[in-house]
């Protein structure tokens, strides 16, 4: 019976410190943008009247979305048993507190009266989704925060089980209330469909297992940590499932759309003659979401190649990234029905196409929140034991007993 | 009976810059010591975070709020389009002067009303269509809005309370009829009777101070002054009121009524 060790990771070679410094000016870069934005107006931005949630909340609901899906691995392994996936329950756990952290900060920074939190802390109206989304996210790291105390404190792994299932619960709800947040917007047919709360979990597997395949290769390969194949490769293929769930979700929204004739000229746009956002549905989230990634993983010249799985896991990244632009700003940019069937027009922009391309501020605070992100998760792999000395495969299916040791930091 | 004149069942609230600090559209008087003891934190926080940031919506919550509106009265407008002329836009130009927003032509510039071409395709019939917040009895605005700074009044006026709007701007998703506006930036020349704010969302009030003194909104009087006395005001609740003698004469629709929000604003010759 093997015990898993874990250790932090050293975090004192110069590529540790550079890595440090970049995300810290991206993080600085965002704050600064914030500041404009707060101090000078929205004006500063891409968004309008027209468009009122722009590149900020692309990132943010991506990250948020995200979060949710790098639990994936701990819940596997405490929800379903897996024990070969237990050496990274812990690093799936810091990773969702993280990326949520990280969008969380965005969408408040984007708020055109940030400064308010206290009143939003304060001032809850039960019926509206995103005032639940508020309890949904802080809960989820309250929950997160204590599975990873559970399974670091050895006295309480016992309960790593029953605190895991109750995370895992919560991100299920948390992802259906991000995707109803869309999901309820009757007024907008490019929204309206309860199916979008089942698709932005399975978006939600599909981005955080890739995010957690990246950061763990980058993580293993930085601290010179072995990482066994058998082990990535399960994982590899998971992402590859996820991915095509993404793409089976996208089919089905779609049909369901096109079957709804008021909604078939919002379809036509975002499908076939919206310029950039059909660009982005068809390259973006589906080739480079879905069938490229799926291509790396199991076409029989590049199945077995690591760097096909980084690859891959990247392009699931990009391309859900597109995907949410595609959503968020694909949506907005179609106009509002107020007279079905009728030619509009108006000085408000009724019946146009609504334009938006997004700013350098925005860019810069969707960015410096991916940037928080990723700096929270290397602080706290220096501080903290999140990262087993070794991700091997002999350590995997053996392992019945998981064991919360640190010793001490070795050289990285 | 005066259709410029509601019959109004409620105590008057007294309008005008002498009483520009009282924010007549806030709903109870009760929370207001609460909200100001939030608030003196929220404007401290303000402060520290960027100073010379705009706190005039804060002044406003010195008083208590005005005279409470009253769910025996449902405020509701009757837009009778036939009335309507296409060039005509005294009634955006009236909002724009009494609630002190204006429109540079820019897709970040506020529109509190305005005036939609609408045609149909097959059959060329055109008509000049005002529209503003529809003042939806089922507000999806109101739902959706996490702070509950979208509020309905008693009275069915929805408006947006200015203190605790975070500018999330979900209620401009949410809203079907594009009624609301974003302030993207500084502001000057603000009305004091209609307090608005940077980073806050803001809208048709129905002019609220007016109809809370016994006037009709600003439009429905300019609409009035001009000689084409398309808009009719009044209380939806009242059957002697000559808004409900009409609806109850004339087909009138409300926009997008597949929704069933209920809306308070109306609409003839559709
Ligand atoms: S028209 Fe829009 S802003 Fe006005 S009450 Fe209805 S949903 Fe709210
Ligand atoms: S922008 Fe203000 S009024 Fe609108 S939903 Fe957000 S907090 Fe409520």
């Amino acid at each position: 019976m093997s015990v898993v060790h874990y250790r932090e990771i050293a975090g004192r070679s110069p590529g540790y410190w550079g890595l440090v410094a970049l995300l810290t000016a991206f993080v600085a870069a965002g704050l600064t943008a914030a500041w404009f934005m707060e101090h000078i107006g929205h004006i500063i931005t891409g968004m309008t009247n027209q468009v009122v949630w722009g590149m900020p909340h692309v990132f943010a609901v991506f990250l948020i979305v995200a979060a949710s899906g790098a639990l994936n691995v701990a819940s596997i392994a405490s929800v379903f048993g897996k024990v070969a996936y237990k050496p990274l329950a812990r690093l799936s756990g810091l990773l969702a507190v993280a990326l949520l952290i990280g969008g969380l900060s965005i969408l408040v920074l984007d708020l055109g009266r940030p400064d308010r939190l206290v009143v939003a802390m304060t001032h809850y109206n039960f019926r509206s989704i995103f005032a639940w989304n508020i309890f949904l996210y802080t809960g989820f790291v309250a929950v997160t925060g204590f599975y990873l105390w559970v399974m670091m404190e050895r006295r309480l792994n016992r309960y790593t089980r029953m605190v895991g299932t109750a995370a895992f619960l919560w991100r299920l709800i948390l992802t259906t209330g991000t995707g109803s947040i869309f999901g309820f917007l009757v007024a907008r047919a490019p929204y309206d469909e309860a199916i979008m709360a089942p698709m932005f979990i399975v978006m939600s597997f599909s981005f955080g297992l890739a995010i957690f395949l990246l950061v763990l290769m980058a993580a293993c390969k930085g601290t010179g940590r072995p990482l066994g194949d058998v082990t990535l490769m399960r994982l590899k293929n998971l992402l590859g499932v996820f991915a095509a769930g993404v793409l089976y979700f996208l089919l089905a929204f779609h049909i369901t759309k096109l079957y709804e004739a008021e909604f078939r000229g919002a379809e036509a746009f975002l499908l076939l003659n919206g310029g950039i956002y059909t660009f982005l549905f068809w390259f973006g989230a589906v080739f480079l979401g879905g069938v490229l990634p799926m291509l790396l993983f199991w076409l029989p010249q590049t199945r077995r190649s690591r760097a096909a799985v980084g690859w891959g896991s990247a392009s699931v990244v990009v391309g859900g990234l597109a995907l949410m632009y595609d959503i968020i700003i694909g949506g907005q940019a179609w106009p509002l029905s107020i007279f079905p069937g009728m030619h509009v027009s108006s000085s408000f922009y009724d019946g146009v196409v609504n334009f938006y391309a997004p700013s350098l501020p925005e860019c810069a605070l969707g960015l410096g929140g991916c940037a928080l992100a990723m700096l929270l998760i290397l602080l706290a792999l220096r501080l903290l034991p999140f990262l087993p000395e070794s991700v091997l495969d002999d350590s995997g299916e053996s392992h019945s007993a998981v064991a919360g040791t640190s010793t001490a930091p070795g050289a990285a | 009976m005066n259709p410029l004149k509601p019959r109004s069942r409620r105590r008057v609230a007294p309008e005008g810059p002498g009483d520009g600090m009282r924010d007549s559209a806030l709903p109870q008087v009760a929370c207001d010591q609460d909200r100001r003891r939030v608030l003196g934190i929220a404007g401290a926080v303000a402060l520290a975070l960027a100073p010379g940031l705009s706190l005039i919506a804060y002044a406003q919550s010195g008083s208590p709020a005005g005279a409470a509106a009253s769910a025996r009265t449902r405020w509701g407008l009757l837009i009778d389009t036939a009335k309507c002329t296409p060039s005509c836009t005294a009634c955006v130009t009236a909002c724009s002067s009494y609630n002190g927003w204006k429109n540079e032509g820019r897709p970040t510039d506020p529109q509190w009303i305005r005036k939609v071409q609408v045609s149909d395709p097959s059959t060329g019939f055109s008509r000049s269509v005002p529209v503003m917040c529809q003042h939806c009895a089922n507000a999806p605005c109101v739902e959706v809005c996490p702070t509950g700074a979208s509020f309905k009044r008693a009275d069915g006026i929805v408006l947006v309370d200015r203190h605790i709007c975070i500018g999330c701007r979900y209620c401009m998703m949410a809203c079907p009829y594009k009624a609301r506006s974003f302030v993207s930036e500084n502001l000057s020349d603000q009305k004091p009777w209609a307090p608005r704010g940077k980073g806050t969302v803001e809208g048709c009030t129905l002019c609220v101070p007016r109809v809370d003194a016994g006037k009709v909104p600003a439009c429905v009087e300019a609409c009035a002054r001009e000689g084409n006395g398309a808009m009719t005001f009044g209380d939806l609740n009242d059957p002697a009121s000559p808004i409900r003698r009409a609806l109850a004469q004339h087909p009138a629709v409300q926009l997008r009524a597949d929704l069933l929000l209920d809306t308070g604003v109306r609409y003839e010759g559709l």
